[in-house]
């Protein structure tokens, strides 16, 4: 029976009185984050992220197809949610609420509407000749025939509160941490070589976006960060902030909830510019620590 | 754990086994709870109607809570939850075929005993076999809280603690102790020195 039960009167009103105090259930500050950890797999592009006890699982598959008929330069990227009743009771298979949609909408626009990935670098054979000759120029149409599609599986194990941003996490370490084989393309004809012969080649990315949520919580509305499950189901409201460590914002979602005063909104932006900074630093800590302990090069 | 005549007794849950004279247990880290009867619990009220209440205990179904169901009431006299209210409760009946029922006396003095709606305070949840842990009276941790401040907690055996202390403060340190206990990767001599420099 997929439910979410309502928090208790005895806790919503213990955690309204407690943040008016500044004080948190888990003993953080309201503009404090929980422990965040990455981990990386066996397998290129497996990487399990974990914010306190939220835990996600970020994989990244390839391969090679045609590409869409209006695109036909671009590489495809497929962001795939995948909510199961194993990281809450809350959760059902094949019928996503709002909420479940929501987040990955978000997660869509962080990734790929912010143009993260370079998705020109994923095409593989653009100047496969079509022999239709251009009615004016008389030159040959060329149409991009082969490309790379990148299948972004996200899966979530546990939710203890702020999925997204755990998500948005484990997916920028997993797509810079994944590597696509090479593929050397010698007039109309790709050959793809196997790890064993040439080193996989790691994905061309413009900048890292990363997600940070904050709820409003108790009487006064206090904006807290990296909400906990619970906070998450007292909340009035729920802003996230997507933005990259150049302080450049691709996302700002509100929808819904109480309304925010504009210079809380702005003060908001800047806690959220120096968590991204952080989760920044420990994910190019991480990538740096594991490609040390990984031979990826052949020679 | 199952045994069936003529053969040996398997365990039909993963968990460490614990045995006492002719007793044997297996003892679980699940968090799912089922109801068993006698047991003390901590529910909350998702559903009133007029002769009985709708608890969820964190089981696979909701329990039925007798209206009637506590110390000196009567028609004209009962007491009124609300939705969102937590009772501390006895389960009454439990078998496979039907919604669980819980009372909020004691079965042979029907007297209160510390059963019935808790107020204020704050509710967190464990595993079941922390749970156990702290009804277990020889255990550290209650003990070695009660120490530091005065606090008041119902223990529930389906996987949820009330507390209630002085400060709230005082009631996120109980809660976080517990929690800590809670989390496997935290030692006993971990939570025990958060708890000695625990400052309220």
């Amino acid at each position: 029976m997929p439910r979410d039960v309502e928090p208790s009167i005895n806790q919503r009103d213990f955690i309204f009185s407690a943040i008016q105090q500044g004080l948190r259930v888990d003993g953080r500050s309201p503009l404090q984050a929980r422990k965040t950890t990455i981990r990386f797999g066996n397998s290129l592009g497996w990487v399990e992220c974990s914010i306190g006890e939220t835990r996600v699982v970020a994989q990244i598959s390839a391969t090679v197809t045609r590409p869409y008929f209006d695109r036909p330069f671009e590489g495809i990227i497929v962001i795939h949610t995948e909510f199961s009743p194993m990281a809450s009771s809350a959760y059902e298979t094949g019928r996503p609420s709002e909420e479940e949609i929501t987040m990955a909408r978000i997660l869509e626009k962080t990734i790929r509407r912010s143009e993260a990935l370079d998705r020109e670098a994923l095409c593989i054979l653009a100047g496969q000749k079509v022999s239709v000759p251009h009615r004016e120029t008389n030159t040959k149409i060329v149409r991009g025939q082969q490309v790379w599609t990148l299948r972004l599986t996200i899966q979530f194990l546990a939710d203890e509160g702020n999925l997204l941003d755990c998500a948005c996490m484990a997916a920028m370490a997993a797509l810079r941490h994944f590597r696509k084989p090479e593929v050397e393309v010698v007039g109309d004809e790709a050959t793809m070589f196997s790890p064993e012969e040439r080193a996989p080649v790691p994905l061309a990315l413009h900048h890292q976006p990363l997600c940070v949520s904050f709820v409003s919580l108790g009487p006064r509305n206090t904006p807290v960060m990296d909400p906990s499950r619970l906070e998450e189901q007292l909340a009035h409201g729920k802003m996230t902030i997507s933005l990259n460590a150049q302080k450049e914002i691709c996302v700002l979602q509100k929808a819904g909830g109480v309304a925010l005063p504009a210079d809380e909104v702005l003060h908001a932006v800047n806690v959220a510019v120096s968590r991204v900074r952080d989760m920044s630093d420990l994910l190019n800590r991480s990538l740096e620590e594991d490609s040390r302990t990984r031979v990826i090069e052949v020679r | 754990m199952l045994h069936t005549p003529g053969n040996p007794v398997t365990a039909h849950r993963p968990g460490v086994l614990h045995s006492k004279k002719q007793q044997h247990w297996v003892e679980t880290e699940s968090r799912r709870y089922i109801p068993a009867p006698q047991e003390s619990v901590i529910g909350v009220i998702v559903h009133r109607s007029a002769e009985a209440y709708r608890v969820d205990l964190g089981s696979a179904h909701l329990a039925t809570l007798d209206a009637l169901a506590f110390e000196g009431a009567t028609k004209r006299n009962r007491p009124a939850l609300k939705v969102g209210n937590l009772v501390y409760a006895r389960v009454s009946l439990a078998n496979r075929d039907m919604d669980p029922e819980l009372e909020c006396f004691d079965a042979t003095t029907r007297k209160a005993d510390g059963f019935g709606e808790l107020k204020d305070g704050f509710m967190v949840e464990c595993s079941l076999g922390t749970c156990r842990k702290l009804l277990d009276s020889t255990h550290f941790l209650l003990p070695a809280l009660a120490q530091k401040f005065p606090f008041e907690v119902a223990v529930g055996v389906n996987g949820r603690v009330w507390v209630r202390a002085g400060s709230t403060k005082a009631t996120i340190g109980v809660s976080r102790a517990i929690q800590m206990l809670d989390n496997r990767r935290t030692s006993d001599e971990e939570v025990a020195s958060y708890i000695q420099q625990m400052d309220v």
